[in-house]
């Protein structure tokens, strides 16, 4: 069976500016896969090339073992895009009764809706639902068809905790049920909890493609936080291994590679220490250090 | 498998009905927008009507001239204004990106999109005429509103051109100015708001190349062919020429959007 997607080996330009440097990503059916990455990194346009919504450079895509653009692999797509926009003035059982009319087997448009929770707001005009209320109008929309495979670009982004963790039970929901789920986020907690396999993007390549534990156990190192009897400056640490130091007043947060040597020449230079952690990365960490890497090392 | 018969793609019928049906109910709940399409003709024409509707020239009433300038007015109206910006709003206001992220074929979004605009100067003419009819005594024949009505609808193609190419090809906050400064000249010139023998000679030269003159000559030639300046046929070649040339240039602008956004 084909994978659900596969971008093989794209590049793509806007006019000078490249946006994707050979990047490889393939989803199997049933996959859950969180592409995480900073603002800027190729996501969206790894999204919209997946989506057939922009054209390669070069490299090839395929939905299904399909041209992206071939309607009978978009009719098993449903898609959350983050910029978009839908009449005002329809109500939200209208929309979802005609997107799901652009799909061979729609769900029962209640049943879209009450998926995406806006029951009481089924017959009110999408001008007037709040933020919120529209990110989950347009997740309506892009399960309504009731496809095999759903793209959401940085879903959350605007939402209160709340509605987020309704909007991720949703997700994971739909992931329990078999379906292929593709969504880009640049909150990592939110691909650490939610998905099987994280991408990370950056600067156009994917510089990482594992499972969230395997991230994690990439990095080599501690997050120690301490507070202090007199306030730090960065100038205390130089010479220390150290990276992301953050230091406000007597709290001092950074992570280290040898956490063991950096304690024990800060004890040398007689800073005095108090309230010492020293825990494993968590993803953030993880995250940065990766990306940091490929900073250090550019690819050619 | 539960079902016998496994499509793999929707049918187009219901797309098209269903896409057709929330372009025409989203336009009439914004009533400024339909107001005014639907209102103007009616104002002018019921304005003129009461000026010189009773007079009389080679014939014909000149309400029913009058009615024939307005209904062509109506028509031409709705595919520039409410159809050319409406396309140009819904495009500043990114409702083409999701559509286009959809199993639903671009040729579906602009067939709808024109159906739509038919069934709305469809809506035009209908209220014109119920106007004329009660209001302005204006008696055609049974036939003649209906020949009147099929002329204007067949004869609006070049418009939905002009309309589609200012929709593609203006932004949402120069489209209306982009959209008068070539429309209300261009109906000026052809004899809709004067009638155009009255119009200097140098302006009638100009005026007897524009659409909206052959469109205008077209509908007069209901009332007799006298009425007109040249045959339907003319006309109609005329209009099948402009066609031509204002929907090349639509496709042309639709495809410039096309590559800025989807390439």
């Amino acid at each position: 069976m084909e994978p659900a997607v596969e971008l093989i080996d794209a590049h793509k330009y806007y006019g000078p500016v490249q946006a994707l440097r050979g990047v490889n990503i393939v989803v199997p059916r049933g996959e859950l896969v969180a592409v995480l990455g900073p603002n800027g990194a190729g996501k969206t346009t790894s999204i919209n090339l997946m989506l057939g919504m922009r054209k390669p450079t070069s490299g090839q895509v395929r939905l299904f073992g399909l041209d992206p653009n071939d309607r009978r692999a978009r009719s098993r797509c449903g898609v959350m895009l983050q910029e978009s926009g839908v009449p005002d003035t329809l109500t939200v059982r209208e929309l979802v009764e005609l997107f799901g009319s652009y799909y061979p087997h729609p769900m029962a448009p209640e049943r879209a809706i009450s998926l995406a929770g806006l029951d009481e707001q089924a017959k009110r005009p999408s001008g007037k639902l709040s933020g919120g209320q529209r990110q989950r109008l347009y997740f309506a929309l892009a399960v309504c068809g009731d496809p095999e495979l759903i793209f959401f670009d940085e879903p959350t982004v605007g939402m209160d905790v709340e509605s987020r963790r309704g909007f991720l039970d949703s997700i994971r929901e739909f992931g329990r049920e078999g379906k292929t789920i593709v969504l880009t986020t640049h909150y990592l907690e939110e691909a650490d909890e939610l998905a099987e396999r994280i991408i990370v993007i950056d600067r156009g390549v994917v510089i990482a493609d594992a499972t969230p534990a395997e991230i994690k156990s990439r990095v080599v190192g501690k997050r120690v936080s301490f507070t202090t009897a007199l306030p730090l400056t960065e100038t205390d640490f130089r010479g220390l291994p150290y990276a992301s130091l953050d230091v406000s007043q007597e709290r001092v947060r950074l992570f280290s590679s040898a956490p063991e040597t950096l304690l024990r020449e800060l004890f040398n230079r007689g800073v005095e220490i108090r309230d010492l952690t020293v825990v494993g990365a968590d993803l953030e960490e993880a995250f940065l250090a990766i990306t940091h890497e490929a900073e250090k090392e550019p690819v050619a | 498998m539960s079902t016998a018969v496994t499509m793999d793609v929707a049918p187009v019928g219901r797309m098209l009905y269903l896409q057709t049906r929330a372009q025409l109910v989203s336009r009439l709940r914004t009533p400024a927008f339909s107001v005014l399409s639907l209102g103007l003709p009616v104002m002018f024409f019921a304005l003129f009507n009461a000026i010189y509707g009773g007079s009389r020239a080679s014939g014909v009433l000149a309400g029913e001239y009058l009615l024939v300038s307005y209904a062509t007015y109506a028509v031409a109206n709705v595919m520039v204004f409410n159809f050319g910006i409406g396309v140009a709003n819904e495009r500043s206001r990114k409702l083409d990106l999701l559509q286009r992220a959809m199993p639903l074929p671009p040729v579906v979004a602009a067939a709808a999109q024109v159906l739509f605009a038919l069934i709305f100067a469809l809506i035009a003419l209908v209220i014109l005429f119920a106007y004329a009819y009660v209001v302005g005594h204006i008696r055609l024949g049974a036939g003649d509103w209906l020949d009147l009505t099929w002329r204007l609808l067949l004869g609006s193609v070049p418009m939905i051109g002009l309309g589609m190419a200012i929709g593609y090809g203006t932004s949402a906050n120069s489209a209306p100015a982009v959209a008068n400064a070539i429309y209300l000249p261009m109906t000026f010139l052809s004899g809709i708001f004067i009638p155009f023998a009255l119009l200097p000679g140098w302006i009638q030269k100009i005026g007897q190349v524009l659409p909206t003159y052959h469109y205008g000559q077209l509908g007069w030639n209901v009332l007799g062919s006298h009425v007109a300046n040249e045959g339907t046929g003319q006309a109609l070649i005329w209009l099948a020429g402009w066609s031509v040339v204002l929907l090349a240039v639509a496709f042309r602008m639709y495809r410039l959007d096309e590559s800025r956004k989807f390439s």
